[in-house]
């Protein structure tokens, strides 16, 4: 049955294949009401992929995904539609409508799911901009602005409809460091002042450990840890180590699997 | 490379028929979800219009200027064979037999796959490959039914009309030719066109045959940049395949659709 309330998101034995590669194999997640909670490991070990299944983009294999109550997988297609409106995600690349300005592109969501007047709408936009900061830049087209301010309207429009959970899918990849900064201050800002549920999927140590409450670290298709940052940044586990501590060589080796060098080189072919 | 045993080779053939089965029930289950079911959130009326203007008023021109060259280069060869038997008054029939019965639908078929079928694959591929698609779904709004249904029907509505078009400035540009050049004489030109070509044998075949281009071309166009691998290099690959497959599947069709049309069997 349902999950237990003081979780969001509750993934329960969850396995994922891609092709004959297990990405994921019989994982548990929780992420608790009201935390920011962050996911971390290493580049291509299925991040994006886990925030995906949570948002029900991806069919998992076995296991189950549960989200405010009801088992994603189950949901029919339609009914998908209707649940995501609890979600807000924030892309990597932002994912803004090349074809829409600033202004436009925050209004999308109110203007399909609200039947607001179009005065109210201005209003909720401008709210939604001065929060992130660029509510200069309302008539600005998406490739007229950087990165980081690319991914500050995302935000700004992922939070549009006030949505209970949000994802953030590597949101400091690419950015400067005052960007970083922003962004950093903003996630924790959005999650305290509106009481929403963050999930933050990245590589980033520092700037992740800073704004978690909690942390999970997978990799090799299976949690390795979890705990509160400091926890984890004090862990024995010589994989949880390695990747807190940036060590080049370990349990996740340096070589990408390969014959033995000195055959390689000097063998027969 | 190591070298393939024969095995291997049956396997790969094997892979790549089941591959290719499995993209056209993709394609089938895609048209499926994007023609039936509930209309989602944030659909309406306005997005068919904008796109009947970029896909089929923006290759007004293209089909125009193309009708107007065929039409005239079809009385000029018309007129040179026909003028040998003494019957250049029937260059008129022909240019408009020829344009209605076969190629204002196909040549504006094979206009349309290279100028609106590739561009709403690029479009697609790049929505995708820039996440806009999944975006679309987490803000709760069906790309199906908000990207790819108006798009699709503005194929369906706008090909038949081009084609017309094409038809219509084919048949004037073979007057040009016919009559004020070569000294046809008007009314022969006209009157026998206007003899010979029965509504329903001839126009509404050919409009049938356009009806049917549009949605196949329109179909592959969507489905490729809806289903390519997102990445430069695959949405470069899908609009290959798009002007490819379109192209051929017209072609083939043309001559399935004219024998059961025109083949007396």
């Amino acid at each position: 049955m349902s999950a237990d309330d003081a979780f969001a998101v509750e993934v329960k034995g969850l396995t994922f294949r891609r092709g004959s590669r297990k990405i994921f194999d019989n994982v548990d997640i929780r992420i608790e009401r009201g935390q920011v909670t962050g996911v971390m490991g290493p580049s291509g070990c299925g991040k994006t992929t886990l925030l995906r299944l949570m948002a029900a983009q991806l069919k998992p294999d076995q296991g189950e995904v549960w989200v405010n109550g009801e088992n994603l997988p189950d949901l029919s297609r339609s009914e998908l539609f209707e649940m995501r409106k609890q979600f807000g995600v924030l892309f990597q690349s932002g994912a803004l409508f090349t074809d829409l300005n600033v202004f436009e592109n925050v209004a999308f969501p109110l203007r399909v799911h609200t039947q607001l007047p179009e005065e109210m709408i201005r209003d909720i936009v401008l709210m939604k901009l001065q929060a992130v900061g660029l509510r200069g830049a309302v008539e600005l087209m998406p490739d007229e602005l950087s990165g980081g301010m690319k991914r500050r309207v995302a935000l700004a429009r992922a939070v549009a409809l006030d949505p209970d959970i949000l994802l953030y899918d590597e949101p400091f990849v690419g950015q400067d460091p005052i960007a970083k900064g922003v962004l950093v201050r903003l996630i924790r800002l959005l999650n305290d002042a509106l009481g929403i549920t963050s999930v933050v999927v990245s590589h980033d140590l520092a700037e992740t450990a800073s704004i978690s409450d909690y942390l999970y670290v997978v990799g090799d298709g299976k949690v390795l840890g979890q705990g509160k940052p400091d926890e984890m940044m004090n862990s024995d586990d010589p994989r949880i180590r390695q990747f807190m501590q940036g060590i080049p060589d370990g349990p996740v080796p340096f070589h990408f699997g390969a014959p033995d060098y000195r055959d390689d080189l000097l063998g027969e072919n | 490379m190591a070298h393939k045993s024969l095995i291997d080779r049956v396997a790969l053939l094997g892979r790549a028929g089941l591959d290719t089965v499995q993209s056209m029930g993709r394609s089938v289950i895609f048209l499926w979800n994007v023609l039936l079911g509930r209309r989602g959130a944030g659909t309406g009326f306005h997005l068919l219009v904008k796109q009947l203007y970029s896909v089929g008023v923006l290759s007004l021109a293209i089909i125009i200027v193309s009708g107007l060259f065929i039409g005239m280069v079809l009385a000029l060869q018309g007129y040179s064979i026909l003028v040998d038997f003494g019957s250049e008054q029937a260059v008129g029939q022909m240019v408009a037999l020829t344009l209605l019965r076969e190629l204002g639908p196909v040549v504006t078929a094979l206009l349309f796959a290279g100028r609106a079928g590739s561009a709403l694959t690029a479009e697609i591929g790049n929505m995708k490959s820039t996440e806009q698609l999944s975006s679309l779904e987490m803000i709760g709004v069906d790309p199906l039914k908000y990207i790819i249904a108006p798009r699709l029907w503005a194929g369906f509505i706008s090909m038949p009309l081009l084609a017309a078009i094409f038809s219509v400035v084919g048949i004037w540009g073979g007057a040009m030719v016919a009559v004020d050049w070569l000294g046809v004489y008007d009314g022969s030109y006209w009157g026998n066109m206007i003899n010979s070509v029965d509504f329903y044998n001839d126009v509404v075949n050919g409009v049938i045959k356009s009806v049917v281009f549009a949605f196949v071309v329109t179909w592959i166009a969507v489905f490729q940049g809806y289903d390519c691998e997102p990445t430069s290099e695959g949405i470069s690959r899908a609009t290959t395949r798009t002007v490819v497959y379109a192209s051929l599947a017209v072609l083939g069709l043309d001559f399935i659709l004219t024998a059961l049309m025109f083949g007396d069997f």
